[in-house]
């Protein structure tokens, strides 16, 4: 393979200036894992939710995940944090590693995991407090009541979620006097307080207005260079905006996983063509 | 993922279905209409028809209509529904194609005036046959990339492009002969160099027509062939492709092989 990487535009090398935008593509093969799966299966009581899922989400990139409704991608997402154990007769067999670790083993904390891994979900949820509360939140939690390390982190969080010049003069009012876009960029604030190295996103912008949606996906995108975000969306054209590598799932499989420009221009298998393309199966 | 000719009339949405065969056909008649100007045009030249050379000048204004009619169907499929894989490279195979045939008909066009020019000198027929069999070598070359794009047609597309590498062979001969009659009789210069102009418009209607057979590839296989050396092609159409290896991560089920 051709890796020169002058830039020919005449006479008989096009071939090969082909060749080279092709490998400067992403590939899955050349990232660092943050998330393992191996072998997952879920199941809620005795049916099978998630079949034998294998695969590796890559560390400060965002990863999308499409499919039809039920088809296991949200329940997916939440066993990245195992948000499925508060769901009864949930069982997952197989394994789901984090920075090497399975996150089911008996011995991890599921807290300091939760911490390590924040979620956001479809619906804002901040909670009936303080814009500068809901963002301190998880930090109180954790112990830290110094005036100083906490007006820091949550100016820090309100900064990189892109919300500190709408709050700043506005830090002690009602978090619920927001807008429901405004509202959700909050919450990824609170969520980014604590630090986490995974983002995980469930449907985030879909009930927000266009405006609000776009400004979340410029959000994920800046915010991928400090954390691995996983995104669950039912808008196939917010999944190829926003994410580096998409995975279709269907029927708790998964289908097909490749870089976003790949699964969306050429995708190998017809279930995926079927349904980025609106067809019927 | 290869396509053929069905998928794109599955769609949930009976209107995109139509939208989509809509520009298909529309595309096939600009090339039906294109095909028979580039008949027509050597006909005229062969045959001194100036009547018909005008009339091969006058259509070319309709190509131009059809090649902008098809793109704006384009643009606005593009903004409103957003395609994606097959369906995108449809519509993007369309608005390159259209430019080829436009193209295309251009030379038709400019092989009518040279007929006019021909007749006005009211020269003899030198190189004409050299013509004729140039002309009817790349019309069927366009026809052939035509029907591969009606009928999603790799193994023909890929025919076309061998085809032209005949074609420059003829051109290239032909050109020869032209250069002789010349030499021979430096009076026939004028003359012959306008045949040699209708030479090099034929040559570049097969070469329009290698670009229609690389879209119909592309279209299908989901691989931009342009640029590409022919045996390399030929592995694309024929699967034996495994060039780089699918750069999935894993999938769960029939693949099996896991990376690291």
């Amino acid at each position: 393979m051709n890796t020169s990487a002058q830039p020919r535009t005449h006479g008989m090398n096009m071939g090969d200036l082909n060749r080279d935008a092709a490998s400067a593509e992403l590939s899955l093969s050349q990232e660092t894992p943050c998330i393992s799966t191996r072998d997952m299966s879920l199941y809620y009581g005795e049916s099978k939710a998630l079949k034998n899922i294998t695969m590796d989400i890559p560390k400060n990139r965002v990863t999308a995940f499409i499919g039809p409704s039920g088809c296991g991608k949200s329940t997916l997402l939440r066993s990245f944090n195992r948000m499925n154990d508060l769901i009864d007769g949930v069982s997952i067999t197989g394994e789901v590693n984090i920075d090497g670790q399975n996150i089911y083993d008996r011995r991890v904390d599921v807290a300091d995991l939760r911490r390590r891994v924040g979620m956001v979900f479809q619906k804002p949820n901040p909670f009936p407090k303080s814009i500068y509360e809901n963002v301190a939140y998880g930090l109180r939690i954790q112990g830290i009541n110094n005036r100083r390390i906490l007006d820091e982190a949550v100016e820090w969080a309100l900064k990189s979620a892109a919300i500190w010049d709408e709050t700043k003069d506005r830090l002690h009012e009602s978090a619920l006097g927001m807008s429901g876009g405004q509202q959700q960029r909050l919450v990824i604030a609170r969520t980014i307080a604590v630090k986490p190295e995974i983002l995980l996103l469930d449907e985030p912008a879909s009930a927000l207005d266009p405006i609000s949606t776009l400004k979340i996906e410029e959000l994920i995108h800046d915010l991928k260079d400090r954390f691995s975000i996983v995104i669950v969306t039912h808008n196939m054209q917010q999944a190829a905006r926003v994410s580096d590598y998409t995975a279709f799932m269907y029927l708790g499989e998964l289908i097909e996983y490749d870089n976003t420009d790949t699964l969306f221009t050429n995708p190998s298998k017809k279930q995926t063509e079927d349904y980025i393309t609106g067809r019927y199966g | 993922m290869k396509i053929s000719q069905e998928t794109h009339t599955s769609h949930i949405s009976q209107r995109f279905n139509e939208e989509l065969e809509e520009i298909r056909s529309q595309l096939l008649e600009m090339g039906g209409l294109v095909e028979q100007q580039v008949k027509d045009a050597v006909h005229s030249l062969v045959e001194g028809d100036t009547h018909l050379a005008s009339e091969v000048k006058k259509k070319d204004k309709k190509v131009n209509l059809l090649q902008v009619e098809i793109d704006e169907v384009c643009t606005h499929i593009l903004a409103r529904r957003q395609p994606a894989a097959s369906d995108l490279r449809l519509v993007l195979a369309v608005i390159r194609a259209t430019s080829d045939l436009e193209r295309i008909g251009d030379e038709a066009s400019k092989i009518a005036k040279a007929t006019l020019r021909l007749a006005e000198e009211g020269s003899s027929p030198r190189g004409y046959i050299e013509a004729r069999h140039l002309g009817s070598h790349v019309r069927q070359m366009v026809q052939d990339a035509l029907n591969a794009f009606a009928r999603f047609d790799t193994a023909q597309a890929l025919a076309v492009l061998r085809e032209d590498d005949t074609v420059d062979l003829e051109y290239r001969s032909a050109t020869r002969a032209l250069i002789t009659f010349m030499m021979e009789d430096p009076r026939s210069i004028s003359q012959v160099m306008n045949i040699m102009w209708v030479l090099r418009s034929l040559e570049r209607v097969g070469d329009h027509a290698s670009n229609l057979a690389e879209y119909v590839i592309y279209l299908v296989e989901g691989e931009d062939v342009r640029y590409t050396k022919p045996e390399k092609i030929e592995k694309v159409v024929m699967h034996q492709d495994e060039l780089e290896p699918p750069q999935l991560g894993q999938s769960s089920e029939d693949e099996g092989e896991s990376k690291e």
